[in-house]
């Protein structure tokens, strides 16, 4: 069961940088896995906490938030206010029972199509390795 | 609500159609609710595939579009424009994004298909939320500013002026001319730099159209494409510019002559705190230098250039200056800056005497130099033996990976200067000839010709032995260890970007790539722009690049420009936030996140009210809004939370 398990991820990233990035890897012609489905937003300061809940609840095994990285935002500092909002959500999520290998929040660069290659394949791993998301382990958690 | 949607599922040729199973998609859309038509077509940005989509609008009176096709980045203009054309507002369109994010990423078919399924579904969901939106129009303030007044700056500023319209040329150093303006020839035609470049800063000097700043940065840029509001703080260069003549009588009284080591020169001469760098300077005007000068530092100064000057025009009074510029486009030409051979330390650079770098060596061989264009060791003798290492700090995975570019063309160049101003041996290391441009390889044949001894290795390492420079590398060719003994070593290192391109980039809101140089809109066909509307690129600030290239993009930013004010007016993204003054509690939050202070309180009401001119749409209000108060068109709750119901569903 565990062999055949495709972990869903939603991947929000903002529109200048990270969803660029993933377009690199895409010209690029990189390999990664297709368990990410990509949500594009124009800013990750956009990132409501509540699409995160929401994929959850809605089936996700797994949320990326990605944006640019530090001091290259192009609405100047939208990412600092993700990067301030991403510990309280964390801990939201850990009193939910989420483990920390659910959500990840990361910084890809337009020109970094290769790293964001990589994220998604360390998570798809490490997701695969804790199986799927309440179906699971939900109430042991709770 | 009930909308009547159109899928149109792209094949991109083989693109998407040779990974994912297009005709399946487009017959399981079908099956969707609120779809009443589904297609696959071979190429959908193509005419006969827009077609499709506009006769649908009209026959089946869509009122929803999707296409699953490439990035929204790509074709998302172009599907707006083919919904425009049948009637229906561009906005009630949404792209699924199965060929980068999907067919070109996985290699599994069944797969894919699942996941374009996913993505398309996502897009349908979303879509039915869409709204029409009217799209901004601005006028345009038909002035440009033009950072950086090297050759890239000067071309492009030229050219903007040449067409009639203002530029304020903003140049950081007292004198515009950049790097060409400290070389002695140029590859491949060994023409003289200066020869090229002073009508060319002169022209600039003179120009009706062109105000020129200089010993002025840009602090601050307000505003967006079309009305841009810039901040230049202006330093004092303490002599009035109306006044000096640029006669040298202050240069020469100064009590520091001939103390404090040149910039221009890279400290192989000597110059006062009175200064002009060199004899064409645009403009000719002295500049006391503040760091040094005694009177500015000390108070204490027998002020030999106040008394020598016969203008009066020294004026120590001088304060910054600060100017608000209007311009509807900008240009960003600020150049690169040398890669610090000390951080190399294997070469020696900066512990052993005649271990130069290149601009050291541009600025030996010019005859207005410091040498009057010998080339000498330290103790004033010519170089019998004369090495030439490239790729220093450049395609090295410890310094920088990129090849920067000019440096082969520049070792070929420097090779040949040696051999025409001395009877020295040169030995010149290298990993590649990259001699990629017009005439350029016909240039390196006749150097070659001319008995320069090519050895195909990286210079590893630069030492001294019994007081004699040794150079060690591996003679790929011969496969054998070599260890040549030199008189002088040049070494030519990488191009870098400029240590403040990071608060460059910050305050123009532009982005970077890995390597530190400014981002381009497309590596291949938007060279110039960049992700904010109205701010171009133009020479090394992009990437390395020789002076046609630099002449080029500068003529290419400036016909960027001159298109957005032929026009008069552009279109601004009309995606903004706005709030429900109903459910606003007047908590502020929203106002401290704002990047860009578009949200205030208003005081009648103690709601929170956008100013959607300046508002850039990034969300960052919604997203915390703890009432829900805040909303942003085209990315509003709802459809972002359809989108991600339709990935998982």
């Amino acid at each position: 069961m565990t062999g055949s398990f495709e972990p869903k991820i939603v991947g929000i990233l903002c529109n200048w940088c990270s969803y660029a990035g993933a377009d690199l890897a895409g010209t690029s012609r990189l390999k990664y896995p297709a368990n990410i489905h990509i949500v594009r937003v124009m800013c990750s300061g956009r990132v409501d906490p509540t699409f995160v809940l929401k994929a959850f609840e809605l089936g996700a095994d797994g949320v990326l938030v990605s944006g640019c990285r530090p001091g290259d935002c192009h609405y100047v500092d939208g990412n600092y206010k993700t990067m301030r909002r991403t510990p309280l959500l964390e801990n939201l999520l850990r009193q939910m029972g989420v483990e920390p290998a659910r959500f990840r929040q990361v910084w890809v660069s337009a020109s970094q199509g290769e790293i964001f290659a990589r994220i998604v394949e360390e998570m798809v791993k490490d997701l695969k390795e804790i199986g799927p998301y309440m179906r699971q382990g939900g109430e042991d958690l709770a | 609500m009930t909308e009547r949607i159109g899928v149109y599922v792209c094949h991109c040729g083989s693109n998407i159609a040779s990974v994912v199973d297009v005709a399946s998609l487009a017959e399981k859309a079908k099956t969707w609710p609120q779809v009443v038509i589904s297609r696959d077509y071979k190429y959908m940005c193509s005419d006969p595939g827009q077609e499709y989509i506009k006769k649908d609008i009209e026959e089946y009176g869509l009122s929803r579009v999707v296409v699953a096709a490439c990035s929204p980045r790509m074709h998302e203009s172009t599907f707006r424009r083919a919904l425009e054309k049948a009637g229906l507002n561009g906005y009630l369109l949404e792209m699924a994004n199965i060929r980068e994010h999907c067919s070109w990423v996985t290699t599994d078919k069944q797969l894919a298909t699942q996941k374009a399924l996913n993505l398309t579904r996502a897009a349908v969901k979303r879509v039915v939320y869409h709204q029409p939106i009217v799209e901004r129009e601005v006028s345009v303030n038909p002035a440009t500013l033009v950072v950086g007044g090297g050759i890239s700056g000067i071309q492009a500023a030229l050219q903007v002026a040449e067409a009639g319209h203002l530029v304020y040329l903003v140049e950081k150093e007292a004198y515009i001319g950049g790097h060409m303006a400290q070389f002695d020839k140029t590859f491949p035609t060994l023409d003289c730099a200066a020869c090229i470049l002073t009508p060319k800063m002169v022209q600039v000097g003179d120009h009706p159209n062109i105000t020129l700043l200089t010993s002025s940065e840009v602090t601050a840029v307000e505003g967006y494409v079309g009305n841009f509001t810039v901040t230049v703080r202006e330093k004092p260069r303490y002599i009035n510019p109306v006044e000096c003549t640029g006669c040298g009588d202050c240069v020469a009284a100064c009590v520091l002559k001939d103390t404090i080591p040149t910039d221009f020169d890279l400290g192989l001469s000597k110059r006062g705190a009175a200064y002009i760098p060199f004899p064409q300077a645009v403009p000719l005007r002295a500049v006391i230098d503040d760091k040094h000068c005694l009177l500015l530092n000390r108070k204490k100064c027998s002020m030999e250039c106040v008394k020598a000057c016969q203008r009066r025009a020294i004026n120590f009074a001088q304060k910054d200056k600060y100017h608000t510029i209007q311009v509807g486009t900008i240009i960003l030409a600020t150049g690169y800056e040398l890669f610090d051979a000390a951080k190399a330390p294997q070469y020696g650079f900066g512990r052993y005497d005649n271990v130069i770098n290149g601009l050291q060596f541009e600025r030996m061989t010019n005859a207005s130099g410091p040498t009057q264009g010998k080339i000498v060791m330290k103790n004033g003798e010519e170089p019998k033996r004369v090495a030439i290492l490239h790729c220093i700090g450049s395609r090295d995975a410890n310094y920088q990976r990129y090849c920067s570019r000019v440096c082969c063309m520049s070792s070929v160049k420097f090779a040949h200067m040696v051999k025409d101003h001395t009877n020295a041996e040169v030995y010149e290391f290298y990993i590649d000839m990259r001699t990629f441009g017009k005439q350029y390889e016909e240039f390196y044949n006749r150097v070659l010709e001319e008995g320069v001894n090519f050895i195909r290795g990286k210079g590893a390492e630069v030492t001294k032995v019994d007081g004699q420079l040794v150079v060690r590398a591996e003679d790929t060719l011969l496969g054998a260890f070599r260890e040549i003994p030199v008189d002088m070593v040049i070494l030519n290192t990488a191009l870098v970007p400029r240590h403040d391109a990071e608060h460059v980039a910050q305050v123009f809101g532009i982005s970077r790539s890995a390597d530190g140089f400014f981002l381009e809109s497309h590596i291949k066909l938007d060279p110039v722009t960049t992700t904010t509307d109205g701010i171009y690129l133009a020479g090394c600030c992009q990437s390395p690049k020789d002076i046609p290239d630099s002449v080029a993009q500068g003529s290419a930013a400036a016909a960027q420009s001159l298109s957005v004010i032929a026009t008069g007016k552009v279109k601004i993204s009309p995606i903004t936030a706005s709030v429900n003054k109903e459910l606003c509690a007047g908590c502020r939050i929203c106002v401290g996140l704002c990047p860009f202070r578009s949200i205030q309180i208003d005081k009648a009401t103690g709601r929170a009210s956008i100013n959607e001119a300046v508002c850039k749409g990034c969300g960052t209000c919604a997203a915390a809004c703890p009432s829900g108060a805040i909303t942003v068109l085209h990315f509003n709750d709802e459809q972002i939370l359809a989108q991600i119901e339709g990935v998982l569903a």
